[in-house]
Protein backbone atom coordinates (compact mmCIF):
# COMPACT_ATOMS: atom_id res chain seq x y z
CA UNK A 1 0.00 0.00 0.00
CA UNK A 2 1.56 3.61 -1.05
CA UNK A 3 0.74 6.18 1.61
CA UNK A 4 1.45 9.99 1.97
CA UNK A 5 5.14 9.13 3.23
CA UNK A 6 6.13 7.89 -0.20
CA UNK A 7 4.70 10.33 -2.18
CA UNK A 8 6.66 12.75 0.51
CA UNK A 9 9.35 10.99 -0.16
CA UNK A 10 9.44 11.42 -3.87
CA UNK A 11 8.53 15.06 -3.40
CA UNK A 12 11.89 15.24 -1.12
CA UNK A 13 13.98 13.58 -3.64
CA UNK A 14 12.35 15.62 -6.86
CA UNK A 15 13.12 19.11 -4.63
CA UNK A 16 16.90 18.19 -3.68
CA UNK A 17 17.81 17.26 -7.12
CA UNK A 18 16.09 20.90 -8.03
CA UNK A 19 18.00 22.38 -5.57
CA UNK A 20 21.39 20.70 -6.23
CA UNK A 21 20.70 21.49 -10.51
CA UNK A 22 20.88 24.69 -9.49
CA UNK A 23 23.81 25.08 -7.13
CA UNK A 24 26.39 22.23 -8.82
CA UNK A 25 25.24 22.69 -12.34
CA UNK A 26 28.15 25.29 -13.82
CA UNK A 27 27.22 24.80 -17.97
CA UNK A 28 23.66 25.87 -19.23
CA UNK A 29 21.20 28.31 -17.95
CA UNK A 30 18.71 26.02 -19.83
CA UNK A 31 19.67 23.25 -17.25
CA UNK A 32 18.66 25.37 -14.32
CA UNK A 33 15.04 26.59 -15.78
CA UNK A 34 14.19 23.18 -16.28
CA UNK A 35 15.90 22.56 -12.19
CA UNK A 36 13.28 25.19 -11.38
CA UNK A 37 10.60 23.70 -12.75
CA UNK A 38 11.19 20.23 -11.32
CA UNK A 39 10.98 22.40 -7.65
CA UNK A 40 7.78 23.13 -8.40
CA UNK A 41 6.28 19.99 -9.83
CA UNK A 42 7.37 18.33 -6.03
CA UNK A 43 5.76 21.23 -4.80
CA UNK A 44 2.56 20.01 -6.78
CA UNK A 45 3.34 16.57 -5.95
CA UNK A 46 3.13 17.40 -1.89
CA UNK A 47 0.12 19.45 -2.84
CA UNK A 48 -2.21 16.68 -4.33
CA UNK A 49 -0.68 14.02 -2.24
CA UNK A 50 -2.09 15.86 1.07
CA UNK A 51 -4.94 16.54 -0.60
CA UNK A 52 -6.15 13.70 -1.05
CA UNK A 53 -4.60 12.16 2.16
CA UNK A 54 -7.28 14.77 3.77
CA UNK A 55 -9.81 14.59 1.58
CA UNK A 56 -9.62 18.79 1.25
CA UNK A 57 -9.57 20.29 -2.43
CA UNK A 58 -7.84 23.32 -1.26
CA UNK A 59 -4.41 21.45 -1.85
CA UNK A 60 -5.65 20.19 -5.49
CA UNK A 61 -6.69 24.26 -6.41
CA UNK A 62 -3.27 25.24 -5.03
CA UNK A 63 -1.41 23.04 -7.55
CA UNK A 64 -3.50 25.04 -10.44
CA UNK A 65 -2.46 27.64 -9.17
CA UNK A 66 1.24 26.63 -8.83
CA UNK A 67 0.92 25.23 -12.66
CA UNK A 68 -0.34 28.66 -13.87
CA UNK A 69 2.57 30.90 -12.05
CA UNK A 70 5.29 28.09 -12.86
CA UNK A 71 4.34 28.90 -16.63
CA UNK A 72 4.58 32.45 -16.37
CA UNK A 73 7.89 31.89 -14.97
CA UNK A 74 8.89 30.01 -17.39
CA UNK A 75 8.07 32.58 -20.30
CA UNK A 76 9.49 35.41 -18.40
CA UNK A 77 12.94 33.45 -17.84
CA UNK A 78 12.82 32.58 -21.39
CA UNK A 79 12.61 36.00 -22.51
CA UNK A 80 15.17 37.28 -20.46
CA UNK A 81 17.48 34.05 -21.43
CA UNK A 82 17.28 35.55 -24.88
CA UNK A 83 18.17 39.10 -23.91
CA UNK A 84 21.42 37.97 -22.37
CA UNK A 85 22.20 35.45 -25.34
CA UNK A 86 21.69 38.29 -27.69
CA UNK A 87 23.71 41.31 -25.67
CA UNK A 88 26.51 38.02 -24.38
CA UNK A 89 26.39 35.49 -27.22
CA UNK A 90 26.47 33.00 -24.22
CA UNK A 91 24.22 31.67 -21.68
CA UNK A 92 27.63 29.78 -19.67
CA UNK A 93 26.57 29.78 -15.67
CA UNK A 94 30.60 30.96 -15.49
CA UNK A 95 30.20 33.82 -17.97
CA UNK A 96 27.57 35.44 -15.65
CA UNK A 97 30.30 37.64 -13.71
CA UNK A 98 30.06 40.91 -15.04
CA UNK A 99 29.27 42.02 -11.61
CA UNK A 100 31.92 41.08 -8.70
CA UNK A 101 32.40 42.50 -5.46
CA UNK B 1 -19.51 39.52 -3.70
CA UNK B 2 -20.72 42.58 -4.18
CA UNK B 3 -19.73 43.52 -0.79
CA UNK B 4 -16.39 41.93 -1.04
CA UNK B 5 -15.55 43.72 -4.34
CA UNK B 6 -16.48 47.31 -2.24
CA UNK B 7 -13.59 46.33 0.02
CA UNK B 8 -10.75 45.92 -2.10
CA UNK B 9 -11.09 49.11 -4.25
CA UNK B 10 -7.50 50.28 -3.96
CA UNK B 11 -6.98 46.60 -5.86
CA UNK B 12 -9.12 47.17 -8.12
CA UNK B 13 -7.65 50.48 -9.50
CA UNK B 14 -4.87 49.26 -9.25
CA UNK B 15 -6.20 46.74 -11.97
CA UNK B 16 -7.79 48.59 -13.93
CA UNK B 17 -5.31 51.71 -13.87
CA UNK B 18 -2.43 48.83 -14.63
CA UNK B 19 -4.73 48.05 -18.14
CA UNK B 20 -5.73 51.42 -19.25
CA UNK B 21 -1.35 52.49 -18.83
CA UNK B 22 -1.00 49.26 -21.16
CA UNK B 23 -3.83 50.27 -23.58
CA UNK B 24 -2.37 54.16 -23.77
CA UNK B 25 1.40 53.10 -24.33
CA UNK B 26 -0.01 50.18 -26.72
CA UNK B 27 -2.35 52.49 -28.80
CA UNK B 28 -0.60 56.17 -28.48
CA UNK B 29 3.36 55.02 -28.90
CA UNK B 30 6.43 55.08 -26.98
CA UNK B 31 6.69 58.85 -27.35
CA UNK B 32 3.73 60.44 -25.46
CA UNK B 33 5.53 59.82 -21.99
CA UNK B 34 3.56 62.22 -20.24
CA UNK B 35 0.65 60.74 -20.92
CA UNK B 36 1.15 57.26 -19.73
CA UNK B 37 3.51 58.45 -16.29
CA UNK B 38 0.18 60.53 -15.64
CA UNK B 39 -2.25 57.76 -16.03
CA UNK B 40 0.48 55.58 -13.44
CA UNK B 41 0.94 58.04 -10.91
CA UNK B 42 -3.30 59.05 -10.79
CA UNK B 43 -3.88 55.49 -10.50
CA UNK B 44 -1.67 55.01 -7.56
CA UNK B 45 -2.82 58.42 -5.82
CA UNK B 46 -6.27 56.85 -6.66
CA UNK B 47 -5.09 53.79 -4.88
CA UNK B 48 -4.30 55.53 -2.04
CA UNK B 49 -6.76 57.36 -1.54
CA UNK B 50 -9.17 54.35 -1.42
CA UNK B 51 -7.09 52.54 1.55
CA UNK B 52 -7.84 56.09 3.24
CA UNK B 53 -11.24 55.88 2.71
CA UNK B 54 -11.67 52.18 3.92
CA UNK B 55 -10.00 53.74 7.13
CA UNK B 56 -11.15 51.72 10.38
CA UNK B 57 -12.89 49.02 7.89
CA UNK B 58 -11.95 45.66 9.59
CA UNK B 59 -13.57 42.72 7.75
CA UNK B 60 -12.26 39.81 5.55
CA UNK B 61 -13.91 39.21 2.82
CA UNK B 62 -13.58 36.29 -0.44
CA UNK B 63 -14.24 33.61 2.12
CA UNK B 64 -11.38 34.63 4.50
CA UNK B 65 -8.47 34.99 1.94
CA UNK B 66 -7.65 38.53 2.32
CA UNK B 67 -7.95 40.81 5.19
CA UNK B 68 -9.07 44.43 5.11
CA UNK B 69 -7.48 46.02 8.26
CA UNK B 70 -5.30 48.95 9.39
CA UNK B 71 -2.25 46.73 9.07
CA UNK B 72 -2.64 46.31 5.48
CA UNK B 73 -3.46 49.66 4.74
CA UNK B 74 -0.55 51.40 6.47
CA UNK B 75 1.48 48.92 4.39
CA UNK B 76 -0.22 49.86 1.57
CA UNK B 77 0.68 53.85 1.90
CA UNK B 78 3.63 53.17 1.98
CA UNK B 79 3.79 50.45 -1.05
CA UNK B 80 2.17 53.10 -3.17
CA UNK B 81 4.18 56.12 -2.26
CA UNK B 82 7.51 54.27 -2.93
CA UNK B 83 6.06 53.58 -6.22
CA UNK B 84 4.79 57.06 -6.76
CA UNK B 85 7.93 58.16 -6.64
CA UNK B 86 9.68 55.69 -8.73
CA UNK B 87 7.77 56.78 -11.46
CA UNK B 88 8.04 60.33 -11.13
CA UNK B 89 11.80 59.98 -11.87
CA UNK B 90 12.16 57.07 -14.19
CA UNK B 91 11.92 59.53 -17.49
CA UNK B 92 14.46 61.62 -17.43
CA UNK B 93 16.73 58.56 -16.35
CA UNK B 94 15.50 56.84 -19.28
CA UNK B 95 15.75 60.46 -21.39
CA UNK B 96 13.24 59.50 -23.94
CA UNK B 97 14.10 56.07 -23.70
CA UNK B 98 11.01 54.79 -21.33
CA UNK B 99 8.25 52.74 -22.83
CA UNK B 100 4.93 52.28 -21.53
CA UNK B 101 5.99 49.11 -20.07
CA UNK B 102 7.70 50.88 -17.03
CA UNK B 103 5.24 52.49 -15.42
CA UNK B 104 2.36 49.69 -15.93
CA UNK B 105 4.73 47.22 -14.52
CA UNK B 106 5.55 48.61 -11.25
CA UNK B 107 1.65 49.28 -11.08
CA UNK B 108 1.33 45.69 -11.43
CA UNK B 109 3.84 45.18 -9.05
CA UNK B 110 2.50 47.36 -6.66
CA UNK B 111 -0.96 45.56 -6.63
CA UNK B 112 0.89 42.11 -6.27
CA UNK B 113 2.45 44.19 -2.99
CA UNK B 114 -0.79 45.12 -1.54
CA UNK B 115 -2.39 41.88 -2.08
CA UNK B 116 1.18 40.23 0.02
CA UNK B 117 0.57 43.00 2.64
CA UNK B 118 -3.05 41.88 3.16
CA UNK B 119 -3.16 38.28 2.62
CA UNK B 120 -4.48 35.99 5.70
CA UNK B 121 -4.31 32.78 3.62
CA UNK B 122 -1.42 30.47 1.80
CA UNK B 123 -2.88 31.24 -1.79
CA UNK B 124 -3.36 34.36 -1.57
CA UNK B 125 0.23 34.92 -0.19
CA UNK B 126 1.59 33.11 -2.99
CA UNK B 127 -0.16 34.73 -5.76
CA UNK B 128 0.44 38.20 -4.48
CA UNK B 129 4.40 37.23 -4.39
CA UNK B 130 4.51 36.26 -7.52
CA UNK B 131 2.88 39.01 -9.25
CA UNK B 132 5.21 41.14 -7.90
CA UNK B 133 8.28 39.11 -8.38
CA UNK B 134 7.55 38.45 -12.21
CA UNK B 135 7.37 42.25 -12.93
CA UNK B 136 10.19 42.52 -10.74
CA UNK B 137 11.98 39.97 -12.86
CA UNK B 138 11.13 42.23 -15.95
CA UNK B 139 11.87 45.37 -14.47
CA UNK B 140 15.54 44.24 -13.39
CA UNK B 141 16.66 43.87 -17.13
CA UNK B 142 14.87 46.67 -18.10
CA UNK B 143 17.05 48.00 -20.02
CA UNK B 144 17.33 45.30 -22.63
CA UNK B 145 20.74 46.29 -24.56
CA UNK B 146 22.40 46.82 -21.30
CA UNK B 147 24.80 43.70 -20.71
CA UNK B 148 25.11 44.70 -16.70
CA UNK B 149 20.88 44.70 -16.82
CA UNK B 150 20.14 41.82 -18.52
CA UNK B 151 22.68 39.80 -16.53
CA UNK B 152 20.80 41.05 -13.36
CA UNK B 153 17.47 40.07 -14.21
CA UNK B 154 18.56 36.95 -14.82
CA UNK B 155 20.61 36.28 -11.17
CA UNK B 156 17.37 38.29 -10.32
CA UNK B 157 15.14 35.49 -11.85
CA UNK B 158 17.09 32.38 -10.82
CA UNK B 159 17.51 33.19 -7.40
CA UNK B 160 13.67 34.36 -7.28
CA UNK B 161 12.61 31.52 -8.83
CA UNK B 162 14.86 29.36 -6.10
CA UNK B 163 13.36 31.62 -3.09
CA UNK B 164 10.16 31.10 -4.68
CA UNK B 165 10.24 27.12 -4.96
CA UNK B 166 11.65 27.20 -1.36
CA UNK B 167 8.46 29.18 0.04
CA UNK B 168 6.24 27.04 -2.00
CA UNK B 169 7.71 23.37 -0.68
CA UNK B 170 7.36 25.26 2.91
CA UNK B 171 3.76 26.04 2.35
CA UNK B 172 2.21 22.71 0.78
CA UNK B 173 4.19 21.10 4.02
CA UNK B 174 2.54 23.74 6.62
CA UNK B 175 -0.81 22.60 4.48
CA UNK B 176 -0.46 19.02 4.66
CA UNK B 177 0.84 19.51 8.01
CA UNK B 178 -2.18 21.16 9.43
CA UNK B 179 -4.73 20.68 6.81
CA UNK B 180 -5.65 24.33 6.01
CA UNK B 181 -4.39 27.35 3.99
CA UNK B 182 -5.62 29.52 6.65
CA UNK B 183 -3.52 31.83 8.64
CA UNK B 184 -5.91 31.79 11.36
CA UNK B 185 -6.51 28.06 11.23
CA UNK B 186 -2.74 27.19 10.85
CA UNK B 187 -2.00 28.85 14.24
CA UNK B 188 -5.28 26.86 16.05
CA UNK B 189 -3.45 23.16 14.12
CA UNK B 190 -0.24 24.14 15.21
CA UNK B 191 0.24 24.54 19.14
CA UNK B 192 3.30 24.77 21.05
CA UNK B 193 4.92 22.20 20.06
CA UNK B 194 4.90 21.74 16.56
CA UNK B 195 6.29 18.35 15.21
CA UNK B 196 8.92 17.77 12.70
CA UNK B 197 7.31 18.46 9.29
CA UNK B 198 5.64 21.65 10.37
CA UNK B 199 9.46 22.52 11.76
CA UNK B 200 10.39 21.78 8.45
CA UNK B 201 7.61 23.72 6.73
CA UNK B 202 8.41 27.12 9.23
CA UNK B 203 11.89 26.70 8.39
CA UNK B 204 11.07 26.93 4.36
CA UNK B 205 8.60 29.78 5.02
CA UNK B 206 10.93 31.36 6.42
CA UNK B 207 13.86 30.99 3.96
CA UNK B 208 11.91 31.53 0.83
CA UNK B 209 10.66 34.90 2.81
CA UNK B 210 13.94 35.76 3.76
CA UNK B 211 15.11 35.95 0.02
CA UNK B 212 12.47 38.84 -0.53
CA UNK B 213 13.98 40.73 2.53
CA UNK B 214 17.31 39.70 0.97
CA UNK B 215 18.14 38.50 4.77
CA UNK B 216 21.60 37.11 5.52
CA UNK B 217 22.44 34.19 4.41
CA UNK B 218 19.41 34.37 1.59
CA UNK B 219 21.60 37.68 0.48
CA UNK B 220 23.36 37.11 -2.92
CA UNK B 221 21.39 38.17 -5.10
CA UNK B 222 20.99 41.74 -3.46
CA UNK B 223 23.89 43.46 -4.80
CA UNK B 224 24.46 42.65 -8.19
CA UNK B 225 20.76 43.15 -8.66
CA UNK B 226 21.03 46.34 -7.55
CA UNK B 227 24.27 47.34 -9.03
CA UNK B 228 23.38 46.01 -13.02
CA UNK B 229 19.38 46.88 -12.83
CA UNK B 230 18.87 50.64 -14.12
CA UNK B 231 18.87 53.21 -11.20
CA UNK B 232 14.68 54.08 -11.05
CA UNK B 233 14.42 50.21 -10.75
CA UNK B 234 16.96 49.54 -7.85
CA UNK B 235 15.28 52.73 -6.00
CA UNK B 236 12.10 50.67 -6.78
CA UNK B 237 13.37 47.62 -5.15
CA UNK B 238 15.61 49.02 -1.97
CA UNK B 239 11.96 50.50 -1.42
CA UNK B 240 8.46 48.97 -2.40
CA UNK B 241 8.95 45.42 -2.06
CA UNK B 242 11.07 45.22 1.15
CA UNK B 243 7.74 46.67 3.01
CA UNK B 244 5.38 44.60 1.64
CA UNK B 245 7.80 41.44 2.48
CA UNK B 246 8.29 42.48 5.52
CA UNK B 247 4.65 42.89 5.93
CA UNK B 248 3.96 39.46 4.81
CA UNK B 249 6.85 38.13 7.43
CA UNK B 250 5.54 39.97 10.09
CA UNK B 251 1.63 38.71 9.43
CA UNK B 252 3.37 35.17 8.85
CA UNK B 253 5.04 34.64 11.71
CA UNK B 254 2.23 36.86 14.05
CA UNK B 255 -0.47 35.15 12.76
CA UNK B 256 0.12 31.83 11.28
CA UNK B 257 2.95 30.55 13.42
CA UNK B 258 2.54 32.71 16.57
CA UNK B 259 2.07 29.71 18.65
CA UNK B 260 5.39 27.93 17.80
CA UNK B 261 7.36 30.98 19.54
CA UNK B 262 10.25 28.48 20.56
CA UNK B 263 10.76 27.70 16.57
CA UNK B 264 10.31 30.61 14.52
CA UNK B 265 12.33 32.69 16.78
CA UNK B 266 15.46 31.56 16.16
CA UNK B 267 15.71 31.89 12.87
CA UNK B 268 14.46 35.00 13.22
CA UNK B 269 17.06 36.37 15.50
CA UNK B 270 20.23 34.04 13.50
CA UNK B 271 18.81 35.93 10.15
CA UNK B 272 18.69 39.70 12.34
CA UNK B 273 22.25 39.39 13.63
CA UNK B 274 23.89 37.38 10.00
CA UNK B 275 22.13 40.28 8.45
CA UNK B 276 23.29 43.13 10.50
CA UNK B 277 27.16 41.77 10.67
CA UNK B 278 27.54 40.86 6.96
CA UNK B 279 25.65 44.00 5.61
CA UNK B 280 27.88 45.84 7.30
CA UNK B 281 30.89 44.02 7.32
CA UNK B 282 30.39 43.23 3.53
CA UNK B 283 29.72 46.94 2.69
CA UNK B 284 33.33 47.77 3.55
CA UNK B 285 35.74 48.53 0.33
CA UNK B 286 32.61 48.39 -1.81
CA UNK B 287 33.45 51.18 -4.49
CA UNK B 288 30.13 51.40 -6.14
CA UNK B 289 27.58 53.24 -4.28
CA UNK B 290 24.40 51.29 -5.68
CA UNK B 291 26.46 47.87 -4.61
CA UNK B 292 27.08 49.81 -0.99
CA UNK B 293 23.30 50.94 -0.68
CA UNK B 294 22.48 47.36 -1.36
CA UNK B 295 24.66 46.18 1.90
CA UNK B 296 23.30 48.86 3.94
CA UNK B 297 19.42 47.92 2.81
CA UNK B 298 20.96 44.08 4.04
CA UNK B 299 21.93 45.68 6.87
CA UNK B 300 18.47 47.79 7.86
CA UNK B 301 16.76 44.65 7.05
CA UNK B 302 18.37 43.25 10.46
CA UNK B 303 17.09 45.67 12.37
CA UNK B 304 14.22 45.72 11.39
CA UNK B 305 14.19 41.94 11.81
CA UNK B 306 15.41 42.52 15.74
CA UNK B 307 12.15 44.04 16.24
CA UNK B 308 10.00 40.95 14.76
CA UNK B 309 11.96 39.04 16.65
CA UNK B 310 10.34 40.32 19.83
CA UNK B 311 7.09 38.98 18.79
CA UNK B 312 5.18 41.49 20.90
CA UNK B 313 3.12 44.24 19.91
CA UNK B 314 5.53 46.97 20.85
CA UNK B 315 8.08 44.80 18.67
CA UNK B 316 5.90 45.16 15.38
CA UNK B 317 4.88 49.07 16.29
CA UNK B 318 9.06 49.21 15.99
CA UNK B 319 9.43 47.21 12.75
CA UNK B 320 5.82 49.14 10.93
CA UNK B 321 8.04 52.77 12.22
CA UNK B 322 11.18 51.41 10.90
CA UNK B 323 9.75 50.82 7.66
CA UNK B 324 8.34 54.24 6.79
CA UNK B 325 11.78 55.96 8.31
CA UNK B 326 14.00 53.48 6.02
CA UNK B 327 11.19 54.24 2.97
CA UNK B 328 12.11 57.96 3.44
CA UNK B 329 16.03 57.62 3.97
CA UNK B 330 16.40 55.18 1.01
CA UNK B 331 14.45 57.40 -1.71
CA UNK B 332 16.59 60.22 -1.07
CA UNK B 333 19.63 58.47 -1.08
CA UNK B 334 19.02 57.05 -4.46
CA UNK B 335 17.35 59.75 -5.68
CA UNK B 336 20.88 61.49 -4.54
CA UNK B 337 22.71 58.88 -6.73
CA UNK B 338 20.24 59.50 -9.47
CA UNK B 339 21.46 63.08 -10.13
CA UNK B 340 24.81 62.49 -10.32
CA UNK B 341 26.40 62.71 -13.76
CA UNK B 342 29.64 63.76 -15.36
CA UNK B 343 30.00 66.00 -17.73
CA UNK B 344 28.68 63.95 -20.79
CA UNK B 345 25.87 62.83 -18.68
CA UNK B 346 26.61 59.60 -17.95
CA UNK B 347 25.87 58.16 -14.31
CA UNK B 348 28.28 58.07 -11.27
CA UNK B 349 28.27 55.11 -9.36
CA UNK B 350 31.72 55.16 -8.48
CA UNK B 351 32.39 56.20 -4.74
CA UNK B 352 35.96 57.50 -5.28
CA UNK B 353 34.35 60.19 -7.88
CA UNK B 354 32.38 61.56 -5.00
CA UNK B 355 35.38 63.06 -4.07
CA UNK B 356 34.94 66.83 -3.88
CA UNK B 357 31.27 66.76 -4.25
CA UNK B 358 30.81 68.94 -1.10
CA UNK B 359 32.30 71.95 -3.33
CA UNK B 360 31.06 71.10 -6.39
CA UNK B 361 27.55 70.37 -5.43
CA UNK B 362 26.98 71.03 -1.88
CA UNK B 363 23.27 70.90 -1.38
CA UNK B 364 23.81 67.11 -2.57
CA UNK B 365 26.62 66.33 -0.62
CA UNK B 366 24.96 67.89 2.47
CA UNK B 367 21.76 65.95 1.73
CA UNK B 368 23.52 62.68 1.44
CA UNK B 369 25.08 62.77 4.11
CA UNK B 370 22.17 63.33 6.14
CA UNK B 371 20.85 59.86 4.57
CA UNK B 372 23.82 58.14 5.19
CA UNK B 373 24.22 59.26 9.01
CA UNK B 374 20.44 58.27 9.43
CA UNK B 375 20.87 55.22 7.89
CA UNK B 376 23.70 54.62 10.40
CA UNK B 377 21.77 55.30 13.02
CA UNK B 378 23.35 58.73 14.56
CA UNK B 379 21.41 60.54 17.16
CA UNK B 380 20.54 63.72 15.93
CA UNK B 381 18.92 62.31 12.81
CA UNK B 382 15.56 61.16 12.61
CA UNK B 383 17.15 57.09 11.91
CA UNK B 384 17.97 56.94 15.29
CA UNK B 385 14.62 56.82 16.45
CA UNK B 386 13.33 53.39 14.68
CA UNK B 387 16.81 51.86 15.88
CA UNK B 388 15.97 52.92 19.58
CA UNK B 389 12.46 51.26 19.18
CA UNK B 390 13.18 48.00 17.59
CA UNK B 391 16.01 47.87 20.54
CA UNK B 392 13.09 49.07 23.56
CA UNK B 393 11.10 46.23 21.83
CA UNK B 394 13.57 43.40 22.10
CA UNK B 395 15.27 44.34 25.54
CA UNK B 396 11.64 44.26 27.01
CA UNK B 397 10.99 41.03 25.76
CA UNK B 398 13.57 39.51 27.46
CA UNK B 399 16.00 39.30 24.22
CA UNK B 400 18.94 41.65 26.21
CA UNK B 401 22.09 39.82 24.22
CA UNK B 402 20.47 40.18 20.70
CA UNK B 403 20.22 44.19 21.64
CA UNK B 404 23.48 44.31 22.39
CA UNK B 405 25.00 42.43 19.88
CA UNK B 406 22.78 44.39 17.27
CA UNK B 407 23.95 47.87 18.91
CA UNK B 408 27.81 46.79 18.89
CA UNK B 409 27.25 45.70 14.96
CA UNK B 410 25.85 48.91 13.94
CA UNK B 411 29.01 50.54 15.10
CA UNK B 412 30.72 48.84 12.48
CA UNK B 413 27.77 49.59 10.26
CA UNK B 414 29.15 53.51 10.70
CA UNK B 415 32.19 53.10 9.61
CA UNK B 416 31.37 52.97 6.14
CA UNK B 417 29.28 55.60 6.04
CA UNK B 418 31.70 57.69 7.46
CA UNK B 419 34.31 56.15 4.91
CA UNK B 420 31.72 58.15 1.90
CA UNK B 421 31.18 61.52 3.40
CA UNK B 422 34.86 61.40 4.18
CA UNK B 423 35.50 61.19 0.62
CA UNK B 424 32.83 63.69 -0.09
CA UNK B 425 34.44 66.23 2.35
CA UNK B 426 37.91 66.03 2.63
CA UNK B 427 39.34 64.52 0.07
CA UNK B 428 40.88 66.23 -2.98
CA UNK B 429 38.81 66.65 -6.38
CA UNK B 430 37.71 63.52 -8.69
CA UNK B 431 38.81 63.97 -12.34
CA UNK B 432 35.70 62.89 -13.06
CA UNK B 433 33.73 66.89 -13.10
CA UNK B 434 30.03 65.47 -10.98
CA UNK B 435 27.44 67.65 -12.49
CA UNK B 436 24.08 67.92 -14.38
CA UNK B 437 21.47 68.32 -11.33
CA UNK B 438 18.16 66.79 -11.57
CA UNK B 439 15.14 68.76 -12.15
CA UNK B 440 12.72 70.47 -9.47
CA UNK B 441 10.53 67.80 -8.34
CA UNK B 442 13.48 65.16 -7.56
CA UNK B 443 15.47 68.42 -5.70
CA UNK B 444 12.00 68.88 -3.71
CA UNK B 445 11.76 65.15 -2.76
CA UNK B 446 15.53 65.10 -2.37
CA UNK B 447 15.11 68.67 0.31
CA UNK B 448 11.80 67.38 1.78
CA UNK B 449 12.94 64.04 2.71
CA UNK B 450 16.39 65.17 4.34
CA UNK B 451 14.70 67.79 6.34
CA UNK B 452 12.30 65.48 7.28
CA UNK B 453 14.95 63.06 8.87
CA UNK B 454 16.88 66.24 10.04
CA UNK B 455 15.60 66.18 13.67
CA UNK B 456 11.70 67.43 12.31
CA UNK B 457 10.81 64.01 12.11
CA UNK B 458 11.10 63.96 15.56
CA UNK B 459 7.68 66.47 16.11
CA UNK B 460 5.72 63.60 13.80
CA UNK B 461 6.95 60.99 16.63
CA UNK B 462 3.57 61.11 17.99
CA UNK B 463 1.80 60.86 15.12
CA UNK B 464 3.53 57.98 13.94
CA UNK B 465 2.85 56.29 17.15
CA UNK B 466 -0.53 56.23 17.03
CA UNK B 467 -1.03 55.07 13.26
CA UNK B 468 1.81 52.29 13.75
CA UNK B 469 0.35 51.11 17.55
CA UNK B 470 -3.09 51.32 15.54
CA UNK B 471 -2.02 49.20 12.78
CA UNK B 472 -0.04 46.45 14.50
CA UNK B 473 -2.88 46.13 17.23
CA UNK B 474 -4.38 44.47 14.56
CA UNK B 475 -2.46 40.95 14.65
CA UNK B 476 -2.88 40.95 18.09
Amino acid sequence: MISVGHYLAVSAVLFTLGVLGIFINRKNIIVILMAIELILLAVNINLVAFSAALGDLVGQVFSMFVLTVAAGEAAIGLAILVIYFRGRGTIAVDDANRMKG
Amino acid sequence: MTADLMLIWPELILTIGGLVTLMLGAFMGDRQVGIYQLSALLTLAAAAVAVVALFGVEATVFSGTLSVDAFGGFAKLLIYAASFVCILIAPRFFSGGMRAEYPTLILFAALGMGIMASSRDLMTLYVGLELNSLAAYVLASFMRTDERSSEAGLKYFVLGALASGMLLYGISLLYGFTGTTDFAGIAAAMGDEPGIGLIFGIVFVLSGLGFKISAVPFHMWTPDVYEGAPTPVTTFFASAPKVAAMALMTRIVVDAIGPAIGAWQQIVIFLALASIILGAVGAIGQKNIKRLLAYSSINNVGFMLIGLAAGTQQGVEGVLTYLLVYLVTTLGAFLVVLQLRDEHGNQVESIPALAGLSQRRPGLAAALSVFLFSLAGIPPLFGFWPKYLVFEAAVNAGLVPLAVAGIVASVIGAFYYIAIIKTMYFDDKSEVEVTGGGNAVEGTIVAASALWLSAVGYLFIPMLAVASAHAAAVLF
